[in-house]
């Protein structure tokens, strides 16, 4: 027998490799390229008077300075609006250097080109660039009061509007026996990977190919993004993503202004360029998200059944909305979660802002939908006095009404209908995993030694796997070497275990044999990304058909050599033998060297496969519709999303003098179908509560009135370390997905998702009273316990219990 | 993120490093475990023109007890004053401010002398040399000269220290039995800067009745603020009402500023809690120490 290899918990075999150092990042690339540092504008909202390079042109080593004035042609168009939509009436895009106008702390204005990082920036500090400063808008409520403009032909700051309605949620909230309105808050946060962008380029100026790098979730968006910004020929670009260290949405957002201007300054000086991203650029010129702020008002009966729910929110966009309002859409259709509202509405309207851009960070959109939803149950199971449990259940789509259709349209313009999931059963497992029904006792014996604890849960669901389309390549080598390529890219993901597994098990081949690359458009170049938790859902499908497609021909090949019915083989550790006379076989790779009938013999293997050695000379040696080679390719294309769901609960111990914060218990529950590895998920869940943490607890955007981040260092940007995240517990339910070949859901944003709802209801039941903004600070907490005893902040159920 | 140009020099004699020292001046720097000059001179907030590197002269590493002080050498790192026993036993207060003093990686690097001649006012040790009265010995071509305890900080990254001096070593005498020390801080992240800290220390009368009680705040003021207590805690066992009533009066006296982690109210709410918890942990620490001896 084999071993199995598809749902096993194998080690990722690209760790050995990355631990010890042996990684190629962005920056390990391009010893000898010349190096760029960009000016980047210091305010907020200004208009440029005049550039004095001046000074700079003296330094030794400059290369060259380029402006916006340099640019031509399509370089000095705007770049792309990447994701129209009939609702984004006022969409805008920037320059890669600034014309003119400068709409944020960090958009860049000037680039320098020297022969190292060092005296780049040097030269930059030598330029002198005079502005004409305006009042900037910073927050939802600036950007509404449209005081400021932040551009000139947007006269109220709004970017989109849009509602979307499912029977009539206002009538029937009025007609309900409860209502409730909550306003809600969430703050900036961001992707943050510990790599930030890069860009490397080597222009051939004898074949006239550009030959790029990029630390991208998408090498073929840039590949043809430089290509037209370049005006060359899609085939004379390549893009590889090497090592990534990390993206989380922020390396989906392409091209970046350095993506286009670091190809062409290479051109144009004929000579290798590259620009490494530092930190301080991350933070004021890459991506934010997650700020937004809601107002719902929800109707339901007396056992909490929801029968309307009307949600307002704004949503901050930042500067300029390159990647169109996938954030807000993905809010308003995911905010329903694992619930069945009778009607729902959800109207939101994006804002301009003079701060860094918002484009999708892991959970995009949802982490906030999910934070309304769960305060929103919550606060009716307080209203009633009833459990947070109980709501939850009354509300909940049963498996029996799978496939379920919310009767919204999901971000990729697709109706929204959840394909299958078993709500009551992960609430069950999570209940039973946390201790749900013992907790009260606990927290009484807590109380009645000083302490503060408290228990919070939160469900969401998410939409992952989106089209359009992935495709995979399996090719069996005559040495038995299988090599496997894919266009989307990895940054951490663990790819090269997890589509290794696929392929093992679909062609009966050991691992060690199986070879996976990705995010190089040279080996696969129909491609979208790495986003959306769609990795393993997408390419992960397309390989197993194509390795299919390879098992079937290897099957037919053999079957002529072993003179037997190919339904009677198998293919066992690399080799296709008779099923039940295992000595009757032929391996794989001799398959392959069949498979390619050859004039020349260049090593003893190929002798095998040459024209005097075999074949029927009755027939051509590749027979109509047969290609050469034991390879295939293949593409997974989906009708549309396929529905992964979850379930979180904390008990967190809030300090009663120093309201510090603590998680002394953390449980998952977590559905994505059928699991190719469940460490690598495990992983994945680990990273995504570790973010949700950070995003409850540590991590905003400190914007001053002026459009100046306060806090763009990672002394200031508290995200969590090891030391704040909690043990955390998974639980797995396996609801196999029945849209594609495998069964499986995305899992790579399910962590992060629901951890500011959870931990502002687990810190409410500790204080006993409301928590309506996140994340929460000690300090803020503080704050609000004295609000609260001043009669600010209402007492909940729980609270006058404890009383 | 890269430095501006600078001067690099890395002299192997204390004469050396003086020299050198001396001819920068005003445009000198001392780079020892450069945990917090690196990322200063990353971010061009600091552009030194001459870096003098002093971890190649061999007497500055050395850590030594004697019977009645501990000297701290100027490229003694955090890591080896933090796990040194002897230590631990002649000033415990050292290794209990140390645990909270960033992480393994950066307490290995980092110097302890370095950390007090930064002149941090959130730096943990800046809050020991204020309560304990440590003393900086402060060299220069011209001479040497010894500074003690609060003294030594002016200001925010700002201390007696002149241009083209250095601190070669800081002495702390070692405790008396009678006295117990506590450190305690509330951070956002562990091993980040306090938002609040104390030290604090109480030394035990006859009868184990409370003789003196100081504690010294960090992340507070500009310096480190040492305030003494023992008016209010003189000749007090335990009785939590007295604890309360100095922490209120250590609260009182102070006016943190507030910023982006935490407000001015919740930090003077910190120094009162912290104060309480700090002069209760030193008071047991006191008792033990007393108990050991016997």
């Amino acid at each position: 027998m084999t071993t199995r290899t598809f749902g096993e918990p194998i080690l990722r075999r690209e760790d050995p490799r990355l631990v010890r150092g042996d990684g190629r990042y962005l920056d390990d690339l391009g010893q000898g390229a010349y190096e760029v540092a960009f000016l980047r504008s210091p305010h907020a909202s200004a208009r440029i008077l005049e550039i004095d390079a001046s000074a700079a042109i003296s330094v030794d080593g400059l290369i060259a300075i380029y402006t916006y004035e340099d640019l031509e042609g399509r370089m000095a168009e705007r770049l792309p609006l990447l994701i129209p939509h009939p609702s984004l009436t006022a969409g805008r895009t920037g320059y890669s250097l600034a014309k003119e106008y400068v709409r944020h702390v960090g958009e860049a204005i000037v680039m320098v080109v020297a022969s190292n990082r060092y005296i780049a920036e040097d030269a930059v500090g030598l330029i002198e660039v005079s502005y004409e400063i305006f009042p900037p808008v910073v927050g939802i409520e600036s950007a509404r009061a449209a005081d400021h403009l932040v551009h000139a032909d947007v006269s109220d700051n709004i970017s989109a509007h849009m509602i979307q309605e499912v029977g009539d949620a206002r009538s029937e909230i009025a007609n309900s026996k409860h209502q409730i309105v909550l306003d809600l808050e969430i703050e900036r946060s961001a992707s943050m990977p510990l790599e930030g962008k890069g860009v490397y380029a080597v222009w051939d100026s004898d074949a006239k190919e550009m030959r790029l790098w990029s630390s991208t979730q998408t090498s073929t968006g840039v590949r043809a993004a430089v290509a037209a910004k370049l005006n060359l020929p899609l085939q004379k670009v390549e893009c590889t993503a090497p090592d990534v260290g990390g993206g989380f949405g922020v390396k989906i957002m392409h091209p970046w202004p350095e993506e286009v201007l670091i190809p062409w300054a290479a051109q144009i000086l004929n000579h290798p360029v590259k620009w490494t991203e530092d930190r301080r650029e991350h933070f004021i010129s890459s991506a934010h998200e997650r700020q937004q702020s809601h107002h719902v008002e929800v109707g339901f009966d007396d056992d909490g059944r929801i029968a309307g729910l009307d949600v307002t929110f704004f949503h901050d966009n930042g500067s300029y909305t390159p990647y169109g309002i996938i954030v807000p859409i993905i809010t308003s259709t995911q905010l329903l979660g694992p619930y069945k509202p009778s009607s729902y509405r959800v109207e939101f309207t994006s804002l301009y802002t003079n701060t860094v851009i918002v484009t999708p960070y892991r959970g995009a959109g949802r982490p906030q939908g999910v934070f309304a939803m769960e305060r929103t149950i919550d606060a009716i199971a307080n209203y009633l006095g009833m459990s947070r449990d109980k709501v939850r259940d009354v509300n909940f789509i049963q498996p029996g009404e799978m496939p379920y259709d919310q009767h919204l349209t999901f971000q990729d313009g697709r109706p929204l209908i959840y394909d299958s999931g078993d709500y009551p059963a992960s609430m069950a497992m999570l209940k039973k995993m946390i201790g749900w029904d013992d907790f009260e006792e606990y927290q009484q014996l807590a109380r009645l030694s000083g302490r503060k604890v408290g228990i919070g849960m939160a469900c969401y669901v998410e939409g992952t796997g989106v089209g359009p389309y992935e495709g995979g390549f399996v090719q069996v080598e005559t040495s038995g070497r299988v090599n496997v390529s894919t266009g989307l890219t990895s940054q951490g993901q663990g790819h090269q275990t997890a589509f290794a597994q696929i392929v093992s098990e679909e062609l009966g081949v050991p691992i060690e044999d199986v070879f996976v690359e990705t995010g190089d458009t040279r080996r696969f170049a129909y491609a979208v990304g790495t986003f959306a938790s769609r990795a393993a859902v997408m390419s992960g499908n397309a390989i197993a058909l194509a390795a299919r497609s390879v098992r079937e021909k290897a099957l037919r090949i053999a079957g002529d050599a072993l003179e037997c019915d190919p339904r009677d083989l198998e293919i066992i550790g690399g080799v296709v033998q008779v099923k039940g006379d295992p000595t009757n076989c032929i391996p794989l790779k001799t398959i392959a060297v069949l498979s390619n009938p050859l004039r020349y013999a260049f090593d003893e293997s190929a002798q095998a496969a040459t024209q005097f050695a075999v074949g029927d000379t009755s027939k051509p040696p590749i027979l109509e519709g047969e290609e050469p080679g034991l390879e295939s390719r293949d593409y997974y294309s989906p009708l549309q999303s396929t529905f992964a769901s979850g379930m979180h609960a904390a008990i967190v111990e809030t300090d009663p003098e120093t309201a510090e914060i603590k998680i002394l218990k953390y449980v998952v529950v977590h559905d994505c179908g059928r699991l190719i590895n469940p460490m690598i998920v495990e992983g994945q869940i680990h990273g995504g509560v570790a973010q949700g943490v950070g995003g409850a607890l540590y991590e905003r955007m400190e914007y001053d009135e002026n459009g100046q981040l306060l806090n763009a260092s990672f002394m200031d940007f508290l995200m969590p370390y090891a030391t704040e995240v909690p043990f955390i517990e998974t639980g797995h339910l396996e609801t196999p997905s029945p849209l594609n070949p495998l069964g499986i859901k995305g899992a790579g944003e399910a962590g992060v998702i629901p951890g500011s709802a959870l931990l502002a209801s687990a810190i409410e039941d500790a204080e006993g009273f409301e928590i309506r903004k996140m994340p929460i600070s000690p300090s803020e907490l503080w704050q609000l316990r004295i609000d609260h005893q001043n009669g600010l902040v209402p007492t909940l159920k729980i609270g006058e219990k404890q009383k | 993120m890269k430095p501006a140009p600078f001067e690099y020099v890395r002299p192997r004699t204390r004469a050396g490093v003086l020299a050198a020292l001396a001819a920068a001046g005003e445009d000198g720097k001392v780079l020892a475990g450069g945990q917090s000059l690196i990322p200063l001179l990353s971010m061009r907030l600091a552009s030194p023109k001459v870096l003098v590197d002093i971890n190649l002269v061999p007497d500055f590493s050395a850590l030594k007890i004697s019977p009645t002080h501990v000297e701290i050498g100027p490229t003694v790192r955090h890591q080896e004053l933090l796990t040194s026993e002897a230590v631990r036993k002649a000033v415990p207060l050292l290794a209990q401010a140390l645990s909270y003093v960033a992480h393994p990686v950066i307490r290995n690097r980092g110097t302890s002398v370095g950390s007090i001649a930064h002149a941090d006012p959130s730096g943990e040790l800046t809050a020991v040399l204020s309560l304990l009265d440590g003393v900086v010995t402060i060299e220069g071509q011209d001479g040497t000269r010894e500074v003690t305890g609060s003294d030594f900080f002016l200001g925010p990254l700002e201390s007696a220290i002149n241009s083209g001096e250095m601190a070669t070593r800081v002495t702390f005498g070692r405790l008396p039995t009678t006295m117990g020390t506590a450190c305690v801080e509330v951070s956002r992240r562990h091993g980040d800067y306090a938002l609040v800290g104390v030290c604090a220390a109480i030394v035990l009368g006859e009868d184990h009745q409370i003789d003196r009680a100081r504690i010294s705040l960090f992340s507070v003021g500009p310096t480190p603020i040492v305030i003494d207590v023992s008016g209010i805690l003189k000749g007090i066992r335990i009785d939590s009402k007295h604890w309360r009533e100095a922490a209120r009066f250590i609260a009182s006296s102070v006016d943190p500023d507030g910023d982006i982690h935490a407000t001015t109210a919740y930090r003077k709410n910190l120094v009162e809690v912290l104060s309480k918890r700090g002069l209760q942990c030193a008071y047991q620490n006191a008792l033990d120490r007393v108990a050991v001896k016997q």
